[in-house]
């Protein structure tokens, strides 16, 4: 009954979908005001079904209901309670029901955030909202049914991935997917915005928050996700650029870029054309991410059992997508009026290079994880691109990327002088180049990458504080600054804070990489093993149990210099359904590194094959990470987005100038046809 | 003033351009250049490396089933032997390291690695890849008539 329920739920929001897609349309061409709104109520109506939905299936899951087919492949009636309810999302029904709940979720908040926005402009967005989730809706119920019944019953059921039951399936899908469906906010606001025939500062600033929100979930998606395959895998790893991560990777690099030029939009009413393009791109690499996982065309750890149907479904989904909507941008964009000029060097050149520099990656990124695809479909050939492909490609272009980043926030709007931020900067290249070469001499020869991105992070590391410093005049009027550092603005606070963490994951990823002690032997217990400056001693070796799975657990001693720094449990786990085992690490995170331990099998006479690993460090992925999440939070509670009206916007807009930015002060036609444009409501 | 501001205004826009399509065609050259190279690597079942003749040192990707019966262990504990087929062809594989959970005979795996001189596959990684229904893609035999799939 409830899943009947759940199904009837999903089919009466596919309906109000529908509804909510086509009227608000049919209000702007007849100019009917109650027709514009019916979207946002349909969006409503869809987010309440959704729940409904998906509170059924989490409903079959909780009590086991294995007359649920979904239930019977997926689950176990021995499985904890938290599994239970994670696993709703831990197949693709599940994690597609999730998808549209999430979706449904973002419909409802633009339709209720969306009040203070032109009714015209906010129906359009809301529609193109509404539409995204009919497209998905209709996927779960043409090809996707999660409540499809069972028949006869199935008596147990078929257990899920021990992988998968880790606190990580709790957490990191639902973040992820937060991100990506997130971006379509974005995408609805471009597209509303291309059939409008208007980009506005304002529009940029309604755009900021939506990005801004699914920037940091897809952090913290992708940054959970990567610290759940390092503890989880139990090889160390973190980032393998398997292409399903590659297809979370893009999407982030995209927003990235559209974070940084929706702010040229905002305050320079500049780069609107290309803004909105990014907007499109950036939700289209989500769907296109989608695609890859779900249907199976790709190799990768991550698939689910693959269908065609499914497939060619979500292709023809997202040609529909990306096709119309860049068809539509290649129609109207160019009636887009080109906004502010500015100089070569300036603040908005350094968010340009940010882009074409961040777009660029995502590029090749793209053309890595596609290759393969596009290869096989020509010579039969199956080939995978490795990671010294992206590696090196990241090198390329993400060291001048960093090297910009110190730059951009010293330069003025409109004309920056580059040689003043060179000096500014000058305590950054010395500190990046003593640290560089101090790693060189310390670490020895072979080191020249690894003492460049070391260096990088410093230099960006410093070049934040330098930028902060400056801006509260700390070494002019040091006896204001304290008062000034209170009164910076959280957008300045979450800049600061996002590029710092940037610097320390920078910092994580090379010294981690370069630097990490690994040995794999086999010990009895007693037997020692050196890694690093430690020695791990294994203690003993017995069995345990859990709640579904029984394990062989090594006890290990690990000390420095004689001193015992922490104890290792490292567990071999076997599964009872199904009836698969994993290992389970065990890491002790210091402030210089992570101890991390492994227990293989048995070598046979009481001996066991372990692998042991310093990493220095890695914890710097995960803190910087964390930063750089709470950089896009303080952003976000800006006050100056809050508000977000366009009322408001002319009054901030001209504090901003009075407040200084350094702007060189040249009134020239130029300006002022660009201010006047600024002053016209939009 | 408004004349040079049309000429900044195009100058600006071809600027932007120039540099999109410079930094552009380094990425294509960026793919071309790393394509080819160690990052690329083939993905064969046995009878692909039997067909291709794949010489000794060249790195590729090995996907097949664990052949029933073919593994065995060395004495220090942790070298692996075993045997991947796709049930026409057979190559042997040793592999020097922790073997994923999920490795099994009769199991699907991929490993990578190339061979030696002895027509030996020596693999640096062994992944046991695996999707909700236990079956990792790539791995089943293309020709699954030459096969009797242990439990199935």
């Amino acid at each position: 009954m409830i899943a009947e329920i759940g199904h009837f739920a999903v089919i009466l929001a596919l309906i109000a979908s529908l509804i909510g897609a086509t009227f608000p349309h049919v209000g702007i061409a007849r100019n009917d005001d109650r027709l514009m709104i019916l979207g946002g109520r349909m969006a409503y109506v869809q987010f309440v079904c959704m729940i409904v939905a998906f509170g059924a299936l989490m409903y079959s899951y909780v009590i086991s209901d294995f007359s649920v087919l979904n239930v019977a492949t997926n689950s176990h009636s021995a499985k904890p309670l938290l599994y239970k309810i994670a696993g709703t999302w831990g197949n693709h029904e599940g994690s597609l029901l999730l998808w549209a709940l999430m979706l449904s979720l973002f419909a409802a908040a633009v339709a209720l955030r969306g009040k203070r926005l032109p009714l015209r402009f906010q129906s359009r967005a809301i529609a193109v909202q509404n539409l995204l989730g009919f497209g998905f809706l209709l996927f779960i119920v043409a090809t996707s049914n999660p409540f499809e019944r069972l028949d006869p019953v199935a008596i147990e059921g078929n257990g899920l991935n021990p992988l998968l039951q880790d606190p990580g399936l709790i957490f990191h899908p639902p973040m992820l997917y937060l991100g990506y469906v997130g971006l379509s906010a974005a995408f609805s606001f471009a597209v509303a915005a291309l059939i409008e025939g208007e980009v506005s500062p304002a529009w940029a600033r309604w755009v900021r928050p939506w990005t801004l929100a699914a920037w940091v979930l897809l952090t913290g998606g992708i940054a959970l996700g990567s610290w759940w395959a390092y503890y989880e895998l139990g090889w160390g790893g973190w980032w393998f650029w398997d292409p399903v991560e590659n297809a979370s990777f893009m999407p982030w690099l995209a927003a990235t870029a559209l974070l940084h030029s929706a702010i040229v939009v905002e305050k320079r009413d500049a780069l609107k054309s290309w803004t909105i393009l990014l907007a499109i791109i950036a939700f289209s690499l989500s769907l296109l991410g989608t695609f890859i996982v779900r249907s199976g065309v790709v190799v990768s750890v991550h698939a689910f059992a693959s269908d065609p149907t499914r497939g060619i479904f979500i292709l023809g989904f997202l040609a529909f997508v990306i096709g119309g909507s860049l068809a539509l941008y290649a129609w109207r964009a160019p009636s887009l009026v080109p906004g502010g000029l500015f100089g070569m060097v300036s603040r908005e050149s350094a968010l340009v290079l940010n882009n074409i520099l961040l777009s660029t990656f995502a590029g090749v990124v793209l053309v890595g994880t596609l290759y393969p695809l596009v290869l096989e479909a020509f010579d039969g050939s199956q080939i995978s691109v490795g990671p010294p492909f992206f590696e090196f490609a990241a090198a390329v272009l993400m060291s001048p990327l960093v090297i910009a980043l110190g730059f951009g926030p010293l330069l003025a709007w409109k004309r920056g002088n580059l040689s003043r931020a060179a000096r500014i900067l000058l305590p950054a290249f010395l500190a990046a180049v003593l640290g560089g070469i101090a790693l060189t001499l310390s670490a020895g020869t072979g080191v020249v990458m690894t003492a460049f991105g070391f260096a990088l992070a410093l230099y960006l590391a410093v070049s934040v504080l330098l930028e902060i410093a400056g801006r509260i005049q700390l070494f002019k009027a040091p006896g204001k600054a304290f008062g000034r550092l209170r009164s910076l603005p959280r957008a300045s606070w979450g800049m600061a804070f996002a590029h710092f963490g940037l610097a320390i994951v920078i910092l994580g990823m090379t010294v981690s990489e370069a630097f990490t002690d690994e040995t794999l032997t086999v010990l009895r217990p007693g037997e020692g093993a050196e890694v690093g400056d430690y020695v791990f001693t294994l203690k003993s070796v017995e069995g345990t149990t859990g709640p579904n799975y029984t394990a062989v657990r090594g006890t290990l001693d690990v000390t420095e210099n004689g001193r015992l720094i922490t104890v290792l449990t490292p567990e071999d786990r076997v599964y009872t359904n199904p009836v698969t085992n994993t290992t389970e690490a065990s890491i002790t995170p210091l402030f210089s590194g992570d101890l991390y331990a492994v227990i293989g099998e048995s070598a046979g006479g009481g001996a066991w094959s372990m692998r042991l690993y310093f990493k220095p460090m890695i914890s710097g992925l995960w803190v910087g990470s964390i930063m750089m999440m709470l950089g896009g939070l303080l952003s976000l509670s800006d006050r100056r987005l809050r508000i977000g009206s366009p009322e408001g916007r002319k009054k901030h807009a001209s504090v901003k100038t009075a407040g200084g930015d350094q702007a060189t002060k040249q009134p020239s036609s130029d300006t002022a046809a660009a201010s006047a444009k600024v002053e016209t409501p939009a | 003033m408004a004349k040079s501001g049309m000429k900044t205004r195009k100058k600006q826009r071809l600027l932007v351009m120039i540099t999109g399509i410079v930094v552009l065609f380094a990425a294509v050259f960026l793919v071309l250049f790393a394509m080819g190279k160690d990052s690329l690597s083939l993905f064969l079942q046995p009878s692909g490396v039997q067909e291709r003749q794949m010489e000794p040192g060249r790195h590729f990707r090995l996907g097949g089933l664990v052949a029933m019966e073919s593994y065995s262990k060395a004495e220090d504990g942790l070298t692996h032997q075993f045997t991947v087929t796709d049930c026409v062809v057979d190559v042997p594989v040793v592999f020097k390291g922790l073997l994923p959970d999920l490795f099994r005979e009769g199991q699907g795996i991929v490993s990578e690695g190339a061979l030696n001189e002895d027509g030996v596959f020596v693999a640096t990684t062994v992944l046991a890849k695996h999707d909700e229904n236990y079956a990792p893609p790539g791995t089943m035999p293309t020709n699954t008539d030459a096969c009797v799939h242990p439990g199935g």
